[in-house]
């Protein structure tokens, strides 16, 4: 590994894959906070037929946006491909059967969410199931491609076992950010419920986190390193306690809504999304610059020059303005979301 | 068992096979849809409002099924072609970089817009949400038909250490073929489309609705195959052209002209045999194989004897060729045959209405076809004479490919019968509404809903 790279002065060539591996990290944690809390409100669906008018609610408060959403995984994919050609073949084969898994979860789900609107209305139902299904299985899948990841792809019992609690960990903490987003996007009953089911995820996905966090450290040797040295000790174990606090605060928020006048309602949302931030650049900081965990460096997968730089300029300008139109859709679609009716 | 490498290809063809219905589809019908819109605002006609909103229910539809295939897609090129990337990825790459960026986001959140929007933005906002949808189909197949054509037919490039580098990106992209391919397929989308609206309005009318909309639709799609058509072929002539110069082997296994020979005839039908490197049960035109591709009825058409070991496979171009144009041509005649009878009846006869029922889906098997021809035709090669087929693929063992096959069959097939499954019932239900003549179509209420909620009444 190359790390030393980083203390020298980079040229050119090599801050290109610096660069690439930033847009990446940035694609996939907007990935997880949008894509999170659509899968999320998926996952937290209530089955009864007594609660199909909430499931139309809940399902038209991510109905414009579940899209664009997941065309940030289309872009963190297409980041690894284009700059890192060899960590994207090396990533994908190894993960060649839970990718097929999760991939089959949305298409159940993005196709659910169409169907269930068109067709007769004695499918609705499954096709509600499907939508429910799909999201889990996705959440699922990807929480366990994680824990693979972090776990160097190993295969041995207590590797598939920490994949697992990661798989939970996910989908908890799509859970949180889903639930979240409900009690910022819906009123009533709805909501009362949602902000029950954000404080039960929230506390499942602490506990997630801090099994992650223990186990990493003492797995991989070179991330315990990293952490525990000083004097980086003393900034970076910020990370856990911020982190810590936002969780505590959350919770104690949450038992207080909704509140007279819908007072705060926004204010768990921008919470769960810290809490994404701060792990993912835990996470960020455990492994950088390596891309595939104890085999590859940022240097050694990248690309070609003028093919990031070919990329990059259009980056440089289409970026901003996809910022752009994507805050122009949430302000269109901003308030709360209304329930379907039917003709 | 089969190996690694069949199933590859299997699963490859049938995903993209898959995926590319439902674009072929979306690229023109988004086209359609801001025609519709654009009319209405121009005209302030409540019919063409309508025609609008049961298209784009359809539309949702299947845009949802192109963009989940189309992420599965996504994945297939690390998953399955590793060889692949690391030898063209500095190529492939940026090309698709660019469709995500340009075009993928685009779409997603101006279809959001599009879908939901309507009581919340202004209405020439909302226009120009469904032009910007339309630009993004067509920006989005740019890209990706680019990436197909270098891969036909490689330019501005160079290759150290094995691997391929750019040396000038509008070379790559403008590579010989592409010019053709772009609009030979978006043309192709354009037949697809029409074909689609003109078979499902026919569908509408014949299960009894008497209302104004389908039969404007139907009109719509009519007039729009009757004017594609005979341009579809101009272009399949121009593109074959170009393809006699820079894969000629590729055009001597379509006409199945297995030794170089002037004054070649055009074969309408016969069975190509590989074995003993001939044709069975020869039905051709004289000297019209030679007039079509060189201009001159006794010019020299180079055969595959010419390519010996280094040539595709012989029968499915050979089929694929005759189907794709075949269609074509069933299609210019349906076309121009309901116009004339729509210009003179002013109404379509059932049976008409029948032949457009039974052609809603010809654009997806000429589409198909011509798809097949074009890549079966590159083989062995994935890249023309810079990559083969068998040194890119995953060295995964084939059980793991199997099973993703199988689970991806399986999907393929149910989301295929719940498409056309609901594609009825949707025409069904919008036989049985009542007409709103009156009434302005957003006047009924919901806003942040589904499609389907507050349309539901004025389809
Ligand atoms: C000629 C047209 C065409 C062709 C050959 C392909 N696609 Fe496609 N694709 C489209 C035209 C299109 C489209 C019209 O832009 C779609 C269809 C419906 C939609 O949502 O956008 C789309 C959707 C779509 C999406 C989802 C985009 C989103 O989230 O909005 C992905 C990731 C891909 N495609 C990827 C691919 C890949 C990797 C292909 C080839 C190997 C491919 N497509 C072939
Ligand atoms: C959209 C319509 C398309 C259809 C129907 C289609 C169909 C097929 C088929 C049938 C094969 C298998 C050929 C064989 O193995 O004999 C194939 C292979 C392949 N195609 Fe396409 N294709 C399409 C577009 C594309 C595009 C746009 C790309 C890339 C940009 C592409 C890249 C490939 C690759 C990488 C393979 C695998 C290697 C191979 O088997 O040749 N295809 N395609
Ligand atoms: C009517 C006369 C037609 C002619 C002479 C013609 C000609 C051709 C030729 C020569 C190719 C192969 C090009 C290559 O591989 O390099 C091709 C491909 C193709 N054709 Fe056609 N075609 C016709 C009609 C149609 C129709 C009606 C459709 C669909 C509605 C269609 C859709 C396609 C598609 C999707 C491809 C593959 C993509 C491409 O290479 O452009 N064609 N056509």
């Amino acid at each position: 590994m190359n790390t030393e790279i980083l203390s020298e002065s980079l040229t050119y060539a090599q801050w290109l894959p610096v660069i690439f591996i930033g847009l990446m990290g940035l694609a996939i944690l907007i990935y997880a906070i949008l894509d999170g809390y659509d899968l999320g409100v998926g996952i937290l669906l209530p089955m009864s037929s007594a609660d199909e008018l909430k499931r139309d609610t809940m399902i038209a408060s991510i109905g414009p946006f579940w899209d664009a959403n997941e065309t940030w995984l289309v872009l963190a994919i297409g980041i690894l491909l284009i700059a890192f050609p060899v960590a994207h073949s090396m990533v994908l084969m190894n993960l060649y059967i839970p990718a097929a898994i999760m991939l089959v979860g949305l298409i159940m789900r993005g196709v659910a969410f169409d169907f269930r609107a068109k067709a007769a209305v004695d499918l609705k139902l499954t096709w509600d199931r499907t939508f429910k299904a799909g999201s889990l299985l996705t959440t699922l899948a990807q929480g366990y491609m994680l824990g693979q990841y972090v776990m160097g792809f190993d295969t041995h019992w207590n590797a598939l076992l920490f994949s697992g609690l990661s798989a939970f960990g996910v989908t908890a903490a799509y859970s949180y950010v889903g639930g979240a987003w409900l009690v910022m996007k819906t009123e009533g009953e709805l909501q009362k419920r949602a902000v029950r089911w954000t404080q039960q995820a929230g506390r499942a996905t602490f506990l997630g986190v801090v099994a992650v966090s223990v186990v990493n450290p003492m797995v991989n040797p070179g991330v315990f390193d990293r952490w525990f040295t000083y004097p980086l000790v003393m900034f970076v174990l910020l990370i856990p306690t911020v982190c810590f606090a936002v969780f505590l605060f959350n919770d104690r928020l949450l038992k207080r809504l909704p509140k007279e006048n819908d007072r705060h309602c926004r204010v768990p949302f921008f919470l769960t999304v810290a809490v994404f931030v701060l792990c993912f650049t835990g996470l960020a900081f455990s492994f950088f610059p390596e891309i595939v965990p104890g085999r590859l460096d940022i240097w050694e997968a990248a690309s070609a020059t003028e093919s990031l730089t070919f990329i990059l300029v259009g980056a440089v300008i289409v970026v901003p303005l996809i910022l752009a139109y994507t805050a122009l859709a949430y302000r269109v679609f901003h308030g709360k979301a209304t329930a379907l009716k039917y003709h | 068992m089969l190996d690694t490498l069949v199933l590859s290809r299997i699963q490859f063809a049938a995903n993209i096979s898959f995926h590319i219905l439902f674009p072929a589809i979306t690229m023109a019908l988004a086209w359609i849809l801001f025609f519709f819109k654009l009319r209405h605002q121009q005209t302030g006609d409540p019919v063409w409002m309508r025609a609008y909103r049961f298209w784009v229910k359809v539309f949702a539809l299947t845009f949802a099924l192109g963009v989940v295939s189309g992420i599965t897609m996504s994945f297939q090129f690390g998953t399955n072609w590793p060889g692949f990337m690391e030898t063209v990825g500095n190529i492939a790459g940026p090309l698709l970089g660019y469709e995500v960026l340009t075009a993928f986001f685009l779409e997603a959140t101006f279809l959001g817009i599009m879908l939901f929007g309507i009581d919340r933005v202004p209405n020439w906002l909302h226009t120009v949400s469904a032009l910007v949808v339309a630009i993004g189909t067509s920006i989005s197949a740019f890209w990706i038909l680019a990436l197909n054509s270098w891969m036909q037919t490689p330019a501005g490039f160079e290759i150290r250490d094995g691997v391929v580098h750019a040396t000038s990106w509008l070379e790559v992209i403008f590579n010989p073929s592409f010019p053709y391919r772009y609009t030979h397929m978006m043309l192709a989308s354009g037949l697809t489309a029409a074909f689609f609206v003109a078979g499902l309005s026919a569908y509408r009318i014949l299960r009894g609705d008497e209302k104004l909309a389908p039969r404007l639709s139907l009109k719509t799609g009519l007039v729009m195959a009757a004017v594609l058509a005979p341009i579809q072929a101009y272009v399949g002539d121009l593109h074959g052209l170009n393809t006699l110069e820079h894969q000629p082997q590729k055009i001597a296994a379509m006409e199945g002209i297995w030794e170089t020979e002037r004054g070649a005839p055009l074969l309408l039908f016969a069975i190509p045999d590989e074995k003993e490197r001939t044709n069975h049960l020869e039905v051709a035109i004289p000297h019209l194989a030679s007039l079509i591709l060189t201009h001159d009825a006794d010019g020299e058409i180079r055969g595959l004897d010419e390519f010996k070991d280094n040539h595709p496979p012989v029968a499915p171009l050979f089929f694929g060729f005759r189907i794709m144009v075949g269609m074509g041509i069933l299609m210019l005649l349906t076309a121009w045959g309901g116009c004339y009878l729509l210009l003179r009846r002013g109404e379509l006869p059932r049976w008409t209405l029948r032949v457009l029922v039974g052609m809603t889906f010809s654009g997806w098997v000429a589409t198909l076809a011509g798809w097949y021809v074009t890549e079966i035709g590159r083989q062995p090669w994935l890249v023309t004479g810079v990559l083969r087929t068998a040194d890119a693929v995953t060295p995964l063992a084939p059980a793991n490919v199997g099973f993703s096959l199988t689970l991806y069959l399986a999907v393929y097939v149910i989301l295929m019968y719940a498409y056309i499954h609901t594609l009825k019932v949707m025409a069904l239900k919008a036989v049985k509404v009542e007409e709103f003549e009156t009434e302005s179509p957003s006047a009924e209420g919901s806003t942040t809903s589904l499609p389907g909620s507050a349309e539901e009444g004025s389809a």
